[in-house]
């Protein structure tokens, strides 16, 4: 064997490029193993719109749905809700829900499209837990200027009755309001909001 | 009598060589065991890595029994450990080895961790043995994670939706990234599954494999001892360190007697207190998974309290989660922060004497806050050790410079 005369420079340029499309053939090969993990079509195609009855919800009672898994919450405000929730604009972080989501019905001072019907997502934009619903009354109510609202047990995050996350506290943005509509003034749909019957 | 004897011993050492013509058993054997020279002044704190090894094995055969009952359903998870209870033989035995395991890999790894600390065990040469061995940390807390939700109760539910969320606070990213974690819009049965997978499979192979790791870094550079200095300084004319003894069988007889204590605690917790208070095995995990209802009280398992209690701390969401991450993943630093010439705190000055102090003082708070409900004093007592937290590590590289550090002797003492 003569060794002497090998041609460096041909072996290397047939490392560099074994290694450029082994190492093409590496990343072609981790996309379906990325990809099988996200959520599959039979997970996508549960979360059609539920539809709620809400004739026998009292005022100042609160109802919850579930909607593509997560908990909605349907909350019937009194007229003295609504005032309080007007009079904790100063203490809110985003009293006009300009950096939160809503659909553009909902965003407005009371976050709904009717005053008197509060619909949002159940889950703290903090960490995903599921807040209390704590009246003005209420025992465990998380201070004593407390004019009602919810509160998240896992990080202590406070939202008003319309859901705007209050100043100083981990969460940095108001409960989400799905998209939903009025079928009738007693029958809601959740999950969906187009206009065209 | 004798003769017969004779024959089995030669019949023995001819199956020996056998092996060794075709196997280097005598040379790993030698190199690892036999003629590996540990330092002869090993105390008290040297007894837990080989109880994590101890711990691991613990894991890995109940954990292979328990697959044999459990279900990685949402319909059928809770069920089937209720199952393997009340109806498996001697199933409760089983699960309560392994969740009581979980909690004891915690307690032996954070000591082994803080022998590192008391003896600068992270040291030059050893900064890669400290980096695998965090990275064999990392692992476990992720193993210990997935593991928390297969029960599919109460706290495993919220648990995991919470730290699942912390990536979602990772900025643009986040949200897809959490979904793509979850394999779904919520935790649910996807999620459950694909945990299971990665808590049975994937990761006991990357500890296994780590774990390989970290003994041949060990054996690459040697063990650090209590006094911090290098015995390979010192050899005689066999090249054996003057103050080193074979690892077997002096210290496999050392720790076989620390294996024997260790689980006469560990099965006292087995036996009589497995859910150790609600510590161990926490009382809200006892109701099935209920998706609509947080329970009022919700804490992480207590060794990973001190992080989340850092977490609540910081009153902004991606604030909370980059100082979480940050305190976790510090201690991979702890070579470079170190400006200290001396190892062993023995030859340290007061500086780090105190700081070390501090710190477990506030580890040890933090995670007794983690614990706790969210009231503003509370709050305010986490801000304040947080900050002793990262003091502890920023500050190194100044204080640890500054150490009125005492003259290390030349060989390692009889203390």
């Amino acid at each position: 064997m003569e060794n002497s005369n090998v041609d460096k420079s041909r072996r290397r340029f047939l490392t560099a490029a074994a290694t450029v499309v082994g190492g093409a053939g590496t990343v072609a090969g981790a996309i379906p193993f990325i990809a099988t993990m996200a959520p599959s079509a039979k997970t996508k195609a549960v979360g059609a719109p539920v539809e709620v009855d809400i004739s026998n919800l009292q005022p100042g009672e609160r109802l919850i749905k579930e909607w593509q898994g997560k908990p909605v919450w349907i909350l019937r405000r009194t007229k003295e809700m609504l005032e309080d929730i007007a009079s904790q604009d100063a203490d809110v972080r985003d009293p006009a829900s300009d950096a939160s989501a809503q659909p553009d019905y909902a965003k407005n001072e009371y976050r709904a499209r009717e005053d008197e019907y509060l619909i949002v997502l159940g889950v703290c934009t903090h960490l995903g837990c599921s807040p209390k619903f704590v009246l003005k009354d209420g025992d465990n109510r998380p201070s004593e200027d407390w004019k009602g609202g919810f509160f998240c047990p896992c990080h202590g995050s406070r939202f008003d009755l319309a859901g705007r996350v209050f100043k100083g506290v981990p969460a940095p943005t108001n409960l989400v309001v799905p998209p939903y509509k009025f079928l009738s003034p007693s029958l809601l749909l959740i999950g969906d909001d187009s206009e065209a019957v | 009598m004798a003769d017969i004897e004779k024959q089995i011993v030669k019949g023995l050492t001819g199956l020996r060589d056998w092996v060794d013509d075709r196997f280097p058993l005598m040379q790993n054997w030698n190199e690892h065991l036999a003629k590996y020279y540990a330092p002869k002044n090993f105390n008290f704190w040297y007894f837990f890595g080989a109880l994590a090894i101890l711990v691991l094995v613990i894991q890995i055969l109940t954990g292979i029994w328990l697959t044999m009952n459990y279900k990685p359903s949402a319909e059928g998870a809770f069920a089937s450990v209720e199952y393997i209870m009340r109806d498996v033989s001697w199933g409760w035995f089983i699960r309560y080895m392994h969740s009581t395991g979980a909690s004891a890999f915690f307690v032996v790894i954070f000591l082994h961790m803080f022998r590192a600390l008391l003896y600068g065990s992270y040291k030059k040469p050893r900064e890669l043995l400290w980096l695998s061995g965090m990275a064999i940390y990392l692992v476990i807390m992720g193993e210990a994670f997935f593991g928390y939700l297969l029960p599919w109760g109460q706290m495993s539910y919220w648990g995991a939706k919470v730290i699942i969320s912390l990536f979602g606070a990772l900025p643009i990213i986040g949200p897809d990234l959490a979904e793509w974690i979850r394999g779904d819009f919520v935790i649910s049965d996807v999620t459950l599954n694909r945990f299971f997978s990665l808590h049975v499979i994937a990761f006991p192979l990357l500890i296994l494999g780590l774990v390989g790791v970290h003994i041949l870094a060990l054996h690459e550079v040697g063990s650090n001892n209590p006094d911090g200095v290098d015995i390979k300084k010192h050899k005689d004319a066999d090249g054996i360190p003057l103050d080193g003894i074979p690892f077997h069988p002096y210290y496999t007889v050392k720790d076989i007697f620390g294996a024997v204590v260790f689980l006469i605690f560990f099965f006292a917790v087995v036996f009589f207190s497995p859910e150790m208070g609600g510590y161990f095995l926490e009382h809200a995990n006892f109701t099935p998974a209920d998706p609509f209802t947080t329970p009022a009280h919700i804490a992480p398992v207590w060794y990973f309290t001190p992080f989340y209690a850092i977490l609540r701390a910081v009153p902004d969401k991606l604030g909370g989660v980059i100082a979480m991450g940050l305190a976790v993943n510090i201690f991979l630093l702890l070579p470079w922060l170190d400006r200290s010439p001396v190892k062993s705190i023995r030859y340290r000055g007061m500086n780090y004497k105190i700081a070390l102090t501090a710190f477990v003082i506030s580890f040890v708070t933090l995670g007794w806050l983690g614990m706790q409900g969210v009231t503003p004093l509370y709050t305010w007592m986490a801000r304040f050790f947080s900050v002793v937290y990262f003091s502890f590590f920023f500050l190194m590289p100044f204080y640890t410079a500054f150490d009125n550090d005492k003259a290390v002797p030349d060989r390692v003492t009889d203390k």
